[in-house]
């Protein structure tokens, strides 16, 4: 990501496995994710959403981007305890 | 441990026990916590795997982009000390001892129970044609991961037997890989049961539009297998016959109710009767305190169905039932909350979206308010008796709040929608659903009538004289 909007708080970057899931009741189709993570949302056609659940960790900021900026705010991202740990453990990672 | 529902004694040291480790299960935990719930929490599933998503199964797992195994689904932190119990069903619960048996010979006690079992895949009937080497259900990630393997080396031809959601869905996966695909379906049109004969022609031409072998009113009447016990043909009851190495049987779902069947809840064909807060009713329709039901296995009224008890298999509706069985577990009595969502659910097939809000099938009538039916982006409403009771959408995706809060408010049909791009002026038509005493496969969401206890029917063995 080599160009975040200026408002755009930098999102966490712990590491470790991230796990998505899209709430496709209230996804509509604005195709955002896919703009900033197009390895793991693609639309299917033209307004049905496709995601990986369980995406590569190098992608973990682009996910997070994209829950970031989804309009509908349909996208809910977690990663697992232990990463979490470790972001705590290192102060302004 | 009293149970007086408001303490917080109860909180700090009540046992909840779930039974069913998927979607609802797995909000309702994280609700309870997100509520205050500190005390001991058990989760029971029949499968040995975490929580994971389904929808993805029928679509980007069965066309390969995504590996059965990467659909677990995201868990909050405050879940760190919850107790799994994994890959054991429940077989029995006990209401007076508050105590679920497992079919490992244990049990749980528990102080207050959330039943979220859900649903299987109806099974082919004749369990030796099942049991061929070839046949297919899906319904969880190994399910998936078989089938998906099946796929991968490339049959000759699929044969989908029920064109639901699930079965039109699978056989888009097969269009999209290349595989020449048979859909059987007994109804009129796939989706018929779910949408209405007016919207499911158009599903059926969109179908052979890419290439589907559909077949409309006819179903299989057997499947053959060789020497070796694989499948090699389908016997159809219009007297064809189809060879194929694989057939996938999508013939709906069936609901998890069984391991309650003397339980003395109000539990049947179409799940558990609960009231609005999500408590279970006993077969005498008698609310329960501290037994809760929530998701695919709930049946429970809607105000704006005429309180009919709605049985639906809908991802949206486990999460949100979940959530509010979960608040009504812990919360003072006075604070508790209906469950009163408009059922909302989403289907990808043909590189079409498909949604639904509200209950289609409850209506009598059905108009084209924007687009085409003719080129697959349209918004279809559905109204009974002036009321707008439904409304379907393909690739529209952004109209459905809209709706949605139409419905909500029980506005008229047919709706007027100011400010549109409105199509060539269209009355409205019969939406032309299968009479309902007709077993369709296909509908995720069903009006069961007023009773609580659905089950007006009871088996009562004979006793032989020795």
């Amino acid at each position: 990501m080599t160009q975040a909007h200026p408002y755009m708080t930098p999102p966490p970057a712990p590491s470790g496995p991230i796990h998505v899931v899209v709430d496709l009741n209230r996804c509509q189709a604005y195709a955002q994710c896919c703009f900033f993570a197009p390895d793991v949302f693609k639309l299917h056609g033209q307004e049905a959403l496709w995601y990986d659940p369980a995406p590569d960790e190098a992608q973990r900021e682009r996910v997070l981007r994209a829950a970031a900026v989804c309009p509908v705010q349909a996208i809910t991202v977690a990663w697992s305890e232990a990463a979490n740990r470790q972001k705590a453990e290192v102060p302004h990672a | 441990m009293r149970s007086d529902g408001s303490g917080a004694a109860f909180k700090d040291s009540g046992h909840i026990v779930i039974v069913g480790a998927s979607l609802a299960g797995l909000n309702a935990a994280e609700t309870l916590r997100a509520e205050g719930f500190r005390g001991p929490l058990t989760l029971i599933g029949d499968e040995p795997y975490l929580p994971y998503d389904r929808p993805p199964l029928s679509k980007s797992v069965l066309t390969g982009w995504v590996p059965a195994e990467h659909t677990m689904l995201p868990q909050r932190e405050t879940l760190a000390d919850v107790e799994w119990r994994l890959g054991v069903a429940a077989t029995g619960l006990d209401l007076p001892a508050k105590q679920v048996r497992l079919a490992d010979g244990h049990t749980v006690e528990f102080d207050r129970l959330l039943i979220a079992t859900g649903t299987r895949a109806r099974p082919w009937p004749n369990q030796a044609e099942a049991e061929l080497e070839g046949v297919f259900t899906v319904h969880g990630r190994d399910d998936a991961q078989l089938l998906r393997q099946r796929l991968a080396a490339k049959p000759r031809r699929v044969l989908v037997i029920g064109g639901g959601f699930t079965g039109s869905e699978i056989a888009s996966d097969c269009c999209e890989l290349g595989l020449p695909v048979t859909v059987t379906e007994r109804g009129a049109a796939p989706l018929v049961g779910a949408l209405g004969g007016v919207i499911a022609e158009r599903v059926a031409l969109l179908q052979r539009q890419h290439g589907v072998d559909l077949r409309c009113q006819v179903t299989v009447t057997s499947l053959e297998g060789d020497a070796q016990g694989r499948l090699r043909r389908a016997q159809l009851s219009d007297g064809s016959s189809i060879d194929t190495e694989v057939a996938v049987v999508a013939q709906g779902a069936i609901r998890n109710t069984e391991w309650l069947r003397d339980s003395g809840l109000a539990a049947g064909t179409f799940g558990v009767g609960c009231d609005a807060g999500c408590r279970a009713f006993d077969i005498n329709a008698i609310v329960t305190d501290d037994i809760f039901v929530a998701g695919d296995v709930a049946r429970f009224p809607h105000p704006l169905y005429d309180y009919q008890f709605l049985a639906l298999e809908h991802w949206g509706n486990a999460v949100e039932q979940a959530t509010v069985a979960a608040h009504n577990m812990v919360c003072a009595p006075a604070e508790r909350r209906p469950h009163v969502a408009v059922p909302a659910f989403w289907s990808s097939q043909f590189g079409v979206n498909i949604k639904s809000v509200g209950v289609p099938s409850a209506a009598e009538e059905v108009v084209i308010t924007q687009g085409e039916l003719s080129d697959t982006r349209f918004v279809a409403a559905y109204g009974k008796a002036g009321q707008l009771v439904a409304a379907v959408t393909f690739d529209h995706n952004l109209w459905v709040e809209f709706y949605q809060r139409l419905i909500e408010q029980a506005a008229p049909f047919p709706p007027t929608t100011h400010g549109v791009e409105q199509p060539a002026p269209s009355s409205p038509v019969s939406a032309a659903f299968p009479d309902p005493r007709v077993p369709t496969y296909d509908a995720t969401v069903i009006l069961t009538g007023h009773d609580p206890n659905e089950q007006r029917v009871q088996w009562i063995p004979r006793h032989h004289a020795t």
